[in-house]
């Protein structure tokens, strides 16, 4: 498959899934007034990567801000992850959150709540 | 002559309530029409303002999320404005963010028809009466659950702001005319 690189804009994250690699990444801001259009080619992706994916994928969510019209995007790129879990083969999602972000911290559990797939949180120091 | 006797039906003067809510230490004040770009002009300026106060870590992406969600769900909400005041322009919106001690302040407001009125107030009342633990289970519920509208929101935006302040949601309609109310949300953070 293809490899996704897209450049983050001061709305959008950068976004770089590469998928010789198996290491997928969402860096930086997602608060587009429209995020179904910047999500809908990645969760298409994703769909066709989970029906063979590697032995091992890693996915590193590094978010600043999102709102909430893209909460619902990412869990829908998270709902096609999991089927990952499905074909036996290894995944992990690193939730990253700064240190003393309790709101990032608790999305992140939230989706985990939410999801049948091995969350990591990861604190970044903030030096 | 029908839209001038229309006008003078309008019970709510909007431009003496916005000077009347510009108090304490005013960061930014807007009235006219909402659009990507202007949600984004905003939000640096907030940012930048937010920098030089050195405020914590956690106030300044407070803000800033309440921020995003309170202007993005004008600009996928609100209602055209009323013909006869269509001069003010046809996506009015009032933006208001100040501080007062250690509280910033932010208060919205737009024209809303009187038929979605009844559904915004219950929404709003329902929210404020859930506690803490409660508005988070509604957010996940509604997360999972529910699609989202083609505009892209799923009705998240109030439940999210009011998870990341202390206080309630305050609010007001103002009847505008026969067909229009503003809708006014004051925001404490």
């Amino acid at each position: 498959m293809e490899a996704i690189f897209i450049e983050g804009t001061p709305k959008t994250p950068t976004v770089n899934f590469n998928s010789e690699a198996g290491i997928f990444e969402i860096k930086g801001r997602s608060i587009p007034e429209n995020s179904i259009e910047f999500y809908k080619p990645l969760v298409d992706w994703l769909d066709k990567y989970a029906s063979s994916p590697l032995d091992k994928t890693e996915v590193n969510i590094q978010l600043e801000y999102f709102n909430t019209s893209s909460s619902k995007c990412i869990l829908d790129v998270f709902k096609k992850l999991e089927k990952v879990t499905q074909t036996n083969k290894e995944i992990v999602i690193n939730w990253h959150y700064e240190e003393d972000d309790e709101d990032m911290l608790e999305a992140g559990e939230d989706y985990q709540s939410i999801l049948r797939i091995p969350f990591k949180m990861i604190e970044i120091d903030d030096e | 002559m029908e839209i001038k006797a229309k006008n003078k039906l309008a019970e709510f003067d909007i431009e003496k309530w916005y000077l009347s809510e510009q108090s304490g230490e005013l960061l930014f004040a807007f009235k006219g029409n909402i659009s990507p770009a202007l949600i984004t002009e905003i939000l640096e300026t907030i940012e930048n303002e937010l920098g030089i106060k050195q405020e914590k870590m956690k106030v300044k992406k407070r803000v800033y999320n309440v921020l995003v969600e309170a202007l993005q769900n004008l600009y996928h909400h609100i209602d055209s404005t009323p013909q006869e005041e269509l001069s003010l322009g046809d996506r009015f919106i009032v933006f208001i963010i100040s501080k007062y001690d250690d509280i910033y302040k932010i208060v919205t407001g737009n024209f809303i028809k009187f038929d979605k009125v009844r559904l915004l107030k219950d929404r709003i009342d329902q929210v404020n009466y859930l506690s803490v633990e409660e508005r988070k289970a509604l957010y996940k519920l509604i997360l999972n659950n529910q699609e989202f509208s083609e505009k892209g929101g799923g009705g998240l935006g109030i439940i999210d702001i009011a998870r990341r302040i202390s206080a309630d949601l305050n609010y007001n309609f103002f009847k505008y005319d026969d067909e229009y109310a503003f809708f006014v949300l004051h925001i404490e953070i």
